[in-house]
């Protein structure tokens, strides 16, 4: 991912300079994810220790982003927690763009009913509240990791699949796929070999811009309870968590997290609509 | 000398930012010279690369951000590259019209034809829209269209190519400028229809006196239609004169090579090719930027570029211009 | 036995023009479209915009169908091809260029790849065979290896043209068909191309059929000659007499378009105005 952001940000813009604008923000999403990966073993603490005697402590030496309520090591937390963050999203945004992605290049190749029929399923599900969905697959399978995920899933493929579908449409009359279906090649080659590869960076952009907003939605469904389950250690959950020291005045424990949900979902909005943009512009 | 000369473009070089970001910047155009005077067409030709487009786009002086320009670009003797932006403002507005080559790319589909003819006049003050509308009208009989004021009231897609290109002539015309720059603005069309856009163009020039640079890939066309030709090659103008003679006796081995090149309307034999493929300015080595290709390149060629000079009537950038004359003329039997 | 590659029958395309909802207007592209092709022959099709010949030129590649009527291929119907199998099959007889060369090739896929799929896809050979193969008809387009590796978008326009060349020929096709094929291109490029094409005529068993506006390449080109105007065939038959001493008003119209030294444009007064 790293190497793809610093690849991306190498590429000019038209007017001649690097776009410093995706390689900060990029820069911040490797290290995100660097973190989601390699967290919990950075993690000054054992994520899961409590400590009666130093509950909702502020920042100090020893615990350098404080405590909460049950005394845990807030940092090692955050550390330990990005893993979870990031795993939900990271599912959602695969499974989606897989499934939007074959989905669209499937109407863009056969057209006529096809095609109408996936616009009208899209338009309806663009319809329905992605949260919502969440919270209903929770109620009917039960609050957890999975859930949610899966529901989410479901709810994101009609952002990819909408954008990816014009874009195959657009190479579907293209000469060159004429010149591959004269030359008798099956449709499945000249959609995986030649559609797919160059709608592919459209893919790219849109799972970048999809994984900050699954990252939200995510934290959303753990923050209300539905999600990941305490005592796993989870962003949106310890947002919730911090809810109940916020009169006692400890705002060290939903402030760093809400803190990590919006630099994550801003910099991965950030690269994902300068890539889509740039990718617009360039052909 | 020049002063009194309507357009007159002097050693004209253009700079573009390098695509690839660093602080480089590739040449476009090397070195062109060329006039046009009242009354007069001129056809500047060339193939892609050549800088003929980026030519007129500098003498409008619409060039991309950070293109770097140098040389003499005078209209009647004023320099434009020194103009205020009020005074540039009046000169693209009043002074020179431009007529592109992909009319629909060029209008509003939601504006009206009528809307569309008058609105430029209107902003700019040079009218009001009572007489701008009356003016309108009037012009677009001269081009020939019969029922101007129905098709004031239509949209730019209920109308053919061709009729849409008249429109964008009578466009042109709206601010009675006093030069017109086309844009390969026959090249979308049909070949009949382009003979009738030509011949309402050539028509309307010729009754008002306007100036007239004519931008085309088209040699055939550009002799045809204009009195002066300058033939254009990787940024560089390799021969200019009237339109006749460099057509029949072309003094430039590429432009030898371009009418031999061309399939001929009256009888079929091989082609004459010219091996390789057309460079841009910035690929162009220090000698002649023909050079590479050209079948007479001698050392000389390849090193020093050569510069405009007279040989028999017209310019011409080519060191070997008089000793090669009798065998750039044949297999041309025009 | 036909010594014909190519008859075509009536051959008639009507599109429907959506207009508004549930009227639909019909537009005759082709009508009653016939002729024949021999072997080894070269035919243009020549109209302007709007001609139907380019239409006529899909129908037959097989990119459209046709509304009625009937095309044989070596005396045999041309089914459209609506299995993968008979897809195969035509492959191998019919092959097209397009004019825009830089739509027709696959932006992200290396030369040497693109005719390297199309030889693994047809021919059971191994992959040597098809190196050399792919070579070689680089070769007789006038690229060479250093060109395989390239990505389209570092070709020149003719470079790429003669690449859409190769991939059509790679499949050893009896008929191939021409769309503005060098249309697009610079003159001095131009003229390589077509010296190209006589050069493969010449060398190969393969029958031209060349969709072009330019009635200059078309006599360069083509033995024979077809003048379309608004669907129907106009004039016809050896493109020297077609074009020397044309028949029909349209054709006469068509030549006086052309530009050349002491021609003056001339305005038609009848001109069609369109909607």
């Amino acid at each position: 991912m790293s190497t793809l952001t610093a690849r991306l940000s190498s590429r000019r813009t038209r007017t001649g300079s690097v776009d410093k604008v995706v390689l900060v923000f990029g820069t911040v999403c490797g290290f995100l994810i660097l973190m989601a990966v390699f967290g919990p073993l950075l993690a000054p603490h054992p994520p899961s220790q409590t400590d009666i005697l130093a509950t909702s402590q502020g920042p100090s030496g020893q615990h350098l982003l404080g405590t909460d309520s049950l005394g845990r090591d807030i940092l090692s937390r955050l550390l330990a927690g990005a893993r979870l963050s990031f795993l939900g999203p990271g599912i959602i945004v695969v499974v989606s763009a897989t499934a939007g992605t074959a989905l669209a290049i499937a109407a863009a190749w056969h057209g006529g009913w096809l095609d109408r029929g996936l616009n009208r399923v899209l338009n309806v599900m663009f319809a329905v509240p992605g949260i919502l969905v969440a919270v209903l697959a929770a109620a009917v399978f039960g609050a957890g990791f999975w859930a949610p995920v899966l529901a989410l899933s479901l709810v994101y493929i009609p952002y990819v699949a909408r954008v990816v579908r014009s874009a195959a449409v657009r190479e579907r009359r293209m000469p060159y796929v004429e010149a591959c279906e004269l030359a008798g090649l099956s449709a499945w080659r000249i959609c995986t070999r030649h559609i797919l590869r160059n709608v592919f960076p459209i893919v790219m952009a849109q799972a970048t811009i999809g994984f900050g907003s699954a990252l939200m939605d995510f934290g959303a469904t753990s923050f209300l309870g539905l999600g990941v389950q305490p005592p796993s250690a989870e962003w949106g959950l310890m947002v919730s968590d911090g809810r109940s020291e916020l009169l006692d005045g400890a705002l060290q424990q939903s402030l760093s997290a809400g803190a990590l949900i919006v630099l994550t979902v801003v910099s991965f909005n950030i690269v994902g609509e300068r890539l889509s943009s740039r990718i617009g512009a360039s052909g | 000398m020049t002063s009194d000369r309507l357009l007159s473009i002097e050693g004209l070089r253009v700079d573009l930012p390098s695509r690839s970001g660093s602080r480089e910047r590739r040449t476009v155009i090397h070195d062109v010279t060329l006039s046009v005077d009242d009354g007069e067409s001129v056809g500047l030709v060339g193939e892609s690369g050549s800088g003929k487009s980026m030519t007129t786009k500098a003498t409008m002086r619409l060039l991309p951000p950070g293109a770097k320009v140098s040389g003499g670009l005078t209209f009647r003797g004023e320099s434009v590259l020194d103009y205020s932006r009020k005074e540039l403002a009046a000169y693209r507005s009043r002074k020179v019209s431009m007529i592109y080559q992909d009319p629909r790319a060029h209008t509003n589909p939601l504006l009206t034809i009528g809307d569309f003819l008058v609105e430029g006049v209107v902003a700019t003050g040079q009218m009001s829209r009572a007489d701008a509308l009356d003016q309108a009208c009037a012009l677009l009989v001269d081009v020939g269209v019969t029922d101007a004021e129905r098709r004031m009231l239509q949209y730019p897609h209920q109308l053919s190519g061709g009729l849409l290109q008249r429109m964008m002539i009578v466009m042109a015309l709206m601010p009675s400028p006093e030069l017109i720059l086309a844009d390969e603005p026959t090249t979308a069309l049909d070949v009949t229809v382009q003979s009738e856009v030509m011949a309402i163009l050539a028509e309307q020039i010729r009754e008002r006196s306007l100036g007239m640079l004519f931008i085309t890939h088209d040699l055939d066309l550009a002799a045809a239609v204009t009195d002066t030709l300058a033939v254009m090659y990787a940024g560089v103008i390799v021969e200019r004169g009237p339109s006749d003679e460099v057509y029949s006796k072309p003094r430039h081995p590429y432009t030898a090579a371009l009418l031999k090149s061309r399939p001929s309307a009256v009888k079929v034999e091989r082609l004459e090719t010219i091996p390789g493929r057309p460079i841009s300015a910035y690929e162009a080595g220090p000698g002649c930027v023909f050079a590479a290709r050209c079948p007479f390149a001698t050392e000389e060629c390849r090193e020093v570029r050569p510069a405009l000079r007279q040989v028999g009537g017209r310019s011409v950038a080519c060191h070997r211009a008089e000793d090669i004359a009798s065998e750039l003329f044949e297999g041309l039997s025009a | 036995m036909t010594t014909h590659l190519l008859d075509v029958h009536h051959l008639r395309k009507v599109f429907h023009v959506g207009r508004a909802k549930g009227r639909s207007e019909e537009l005759v592209a082709v009508d009653d479209v016939s002729f024949s092709l021999e072997r080894n022959s070269s035919l243009a099709v020549v109209g302007e915009s709007g001609s139907g010949k380019t239409t006529t030129a899909r129908i037959i590649a097989g990119l459209e169908s046709a509304t009625g009527g009937s095309i044989e291929l070596d005396g045999k119907p041309l089914a459209s091809p609506d299995s993968p199998r008979s897809r195969r099959l035509k492959a191998r007889e019919i092959q097209m260029v397009f004019q825009d060369p830089f739509g027709s090739l696959d932006p992200r896929q290396k030369v040497g790849a693109c005719i390297d799929e199309l030889l693994a896809a047809h021919f059971d050979h191994d992959k040597a065979w098809r190196r050399d193969r792919t070579m070689e008809l680089l070769a007789q387009v006038g690229l060479d290896e250093r060109h395989a590796d390239e990505l389209p978008r570092r070709l020149s326009g003719g470079q790429r043209q003669r690449v859409a060349i190769a991939r059509a020929l790679s499949l050893e096709p009896k008929l191939l068909i021409l769309d503005e094929a060098v249309s697009a291109l610079d003159v001095s490029v131009q003229a390589q191309v077509l010296n190209l094409l006589s050069d493969i005529r010449e060398s190969l068993d393969i029958t031209y059929l060349f969709v072009s506006h330019d009635l200059a390449v078309v006599r360069q080109i083509s033995d024979h000659c077809i003048v379309m105007d608004r669907g129907r065939i106009v004039e016809m038959g050896s493109t020297e007499s077609v074009l020397d001493s044309p028949a029909e008003d349209y054709t006469k119209q068509l030549l006086d378009a052309i530009p050349r030294p002491g021609w003056t444009p001339s305005r038609r007064r009848d001109l069609p105005a369109s909607v």
